[in-house]
């Protein structure tokens, strides 16, 4: 049963990262390839305040939010001067410029990482497994609510005529600037609450756990599922979750099978499973 | 002391361009960032370690690593590029990724997870030059990457195919239109970039005297760098960000007063540069 909760939790917790950065791929169009240091910007915010200033759960969340919201924000500058592969080989750096910084700089921990970090509770009750599982299913829903009243919202118009075409959007009066930046800031908010989640549920953080190869699999989760929609996101994070569990038996053969996995459907299915332009739900909505 | 990381410098410097080169061509006629070159220039190593183990010559070697990842690299652009080629410029990027994480596993279950020494050891001799020690393993490393450095100038501003490589860089469309085979010129790029990619492969084996599964890993990210700092396509601007680099590294690492990696350093090197320049050195 713990089994299956954690399997649960970490569902969650992939499903906002996916959210979140489709806001800002999917979205915006803004290429990143280094989610994972926002992710570890929450983590690690939340993570400090916890174990150094002694606070709980509930105010260490919102700081990791806010804080990792204003990151964002200034980590997303760049792709105002900077676009498309470009952009793209910037946010690798960022990723490793991050995890450097959390692993070589004392304050961070180091190399030891952050331990310690409390589990979230109510009054003197320690949250039981389930119960955790259950407050990240709510705001793992909250976050799916969010990006899609994003995408339906003027927002959503804005992002999307700057990922079409930067130019005839900005000569139609489309801040360009402010979309680009907006995406950076709503995006890299629900990666620290992702992160928040995740730095309380293992209690114990270390750099590596915000990796680029992370970043990759983010990504993959949305181009699987069908990039810039709710429903892709979450298929992919779903299906990225389970995955791995399932070639378990395979050992040593596991992340061969991964990869080509990876290959394949970049190769075979490049619309994602349920996109937009994917086969499949072509063919769903045809019938509706 | 100066002098001596300057000459370390120049012999990495020499590497990160021969790897980044391959990544330029690729970048400069298909437009995508292939990270699995890297892997490619890995398999170099290997393949190299292969020949020397049926034929203990480094001539040997270097022929067959070359011509191995040659091969493999027209086997990448044929099968796995040319069919998405028209999808969204992030499924070829993942489909890289995906290549790349294949391609170390792929060793791991071949050749084992622990580093493999090169089966020759090497006697370099060291000149000395009034005060300055000049290692010849790094005089080796140097002197090697400025041939193939002058062989690739030679194949791409005096040679028709060169020619023919530029213009289909230049604009795919207008080249085929003038009677230029694009997807073989596009096939030989990848061939002549990954055959570099073996020749370094095998240069690093040789000179750290190591070959391991994810020796990819630290020229995968800082080729890109350098290829972005380069400008993204150009030959002229990877050549000089790359010994750039590689000078930057050696002198930085040397004085810096606190530990941080290299890697790290190269990346904050890349970001500062696209603040000021967004283009690149060499922009096209």
């Amino acid at each position: 049963m713990n089994y299956y909760l954690t399997i649960l939790i970490y569902m969650g917790i992939n499903s906002i990262l996916a959210l979140s950065l489709n806001i800002i791929v999917g979205y915006a169009g803004q290429i990143s390839l280094g989610h994972a240091a926002f992710y570890g910007v929450g983590a690690y915010t939340s993570a400090l305040i916890a174990t150094k200033l002694g606070v709980s759960f509930w105010v260490a969340l919102p700081a990791a939010i806010v804080m990792t919201a204003f990151i964002g924000a200034i980590l997303g500058l760049p792709s105002l001067r900077v676009s498309e592969d470009f952009l793209a080989i910037t946010t690798i750096g960022i990723n490793f410029v991050v995890q450097a910084t959390f692993k070589y700089v004392k304050f961070f921990g180091g190399a030891l990482g952050v331990s310690g970090i409390p589990f979230p509770s109510i009054g003197h009750h320690n949250l039981s497994l389930a119960e955790f599982a259950l407050m990240t299913t709510i705001f793992t829903v909250l976050a799916a609510i969010i990006t899609y009243w994003v995408s339906v919202s003027w927002i959503g118009l804005g992002l999307k005529a700057v990922r079409e075409d930067e130019l005839a959007a900005s000569s139609s009066g489309v801040n360009v600037y402010k979309f680009k930046v907006l995406a950076f800031i709503i995006g890299s908010a629900l990666a620290g609450l992702a992160g928040s989640l995740y730095a309380h549920f293992m209690m114990f953080i270390t750099a590596d756990d915000f990796s680029f190869p992370l970043s990759i699999t983010i990504l993959s989760m949305i181009v699987i599922g069908g990039i810039g929609t709710v429903r892709g996101a979450f298929l992919g994070a779903i299906l990225l979750t389970i995955l791995p569990e399932l070639f378990r038996p395979l050992a040593n053969y596991r992340m061969l099978v991964y990869a080509i996995l990876l290959i394949l459907f970049m190769r075979f299915l490049p619309e994602g499973l349920i996109g937009d332009e994917s086969i499949l739900w072509k063919k769903l909505t045809r019938k509706a | 002391m100066f002098l001596q990381q300057v000459i370390n410098g120049l012999a990495t410097g020499g590497i990160y361009t021969l790897v980044a080169l391959g990544l330029t061509l690729v970048y400069g006629v298909l437009k995508i960032l292939h990270i699995a070159h890297a892997g490619i220039y890995a398999l170099g190593a290997y393949l190299a370690l292969i020949a020397y183990r049926i034929y203990p010559n480094i001539y040997f070697a270097f022929a067959f690593a070359m011509v191995g990842t040659a091969i493999g690299g027209y086997l990448v652009q044929k099968y796995l590029y040319w069919p998405i080629l028209d999808k969204p410029r992030i499924v070829p990027l993942i489909a890289s990724i995906g290549l790349f994480l294949a391609l170390e596993e792929l060793y791991r279950l071949i050749w084992g997870p622990y580093v493999i020494p090169f089966p020759q050891k090497f006697h370099w001799k060291s000149y000395n030059l009034g005060h300055i020690r000049l290692p010849g393993s790094d005089l080796f490393v140097f002197a090697l990457s400025l041939f193939f450095l002058f062989i690739l100038y030679w194949i791409v501003n005096r040679t028709k195919v060169g020619l023919a490589m530029r213009a289909v860089s230049d604009d795919k469309e207008v080249a085929e239109a003038s009677g230029i085979d694009s997807k073989w010129i596009i096939a030989l790029s990848f061939i002549i970039g990954s055959a570099l990619a073996g020749a370094a492969g095998l240069m690093v084996g040789v000179y750290y005297n190591s070959i391991y599964p994810t020796m990819g890993d630290v020229p995968a990210y800082k080729s890109l760098a350098i290829i972005v700092v380069g400008g993204m396509g150009s030959i002229e601007g990877t050549v000089i960000a790359g010994f750039g680099l590689g000078l930057l590294e050696a002198l930085l690492i040397g004085y810096l007063p606190f530990a941080f990696p290299r890697d790290a350093l190269a990346f904050i090197a890349m970001i500062i540069f696209l603040l000021i320049k967004p283009e690149g050195l060499f922009s096209r």
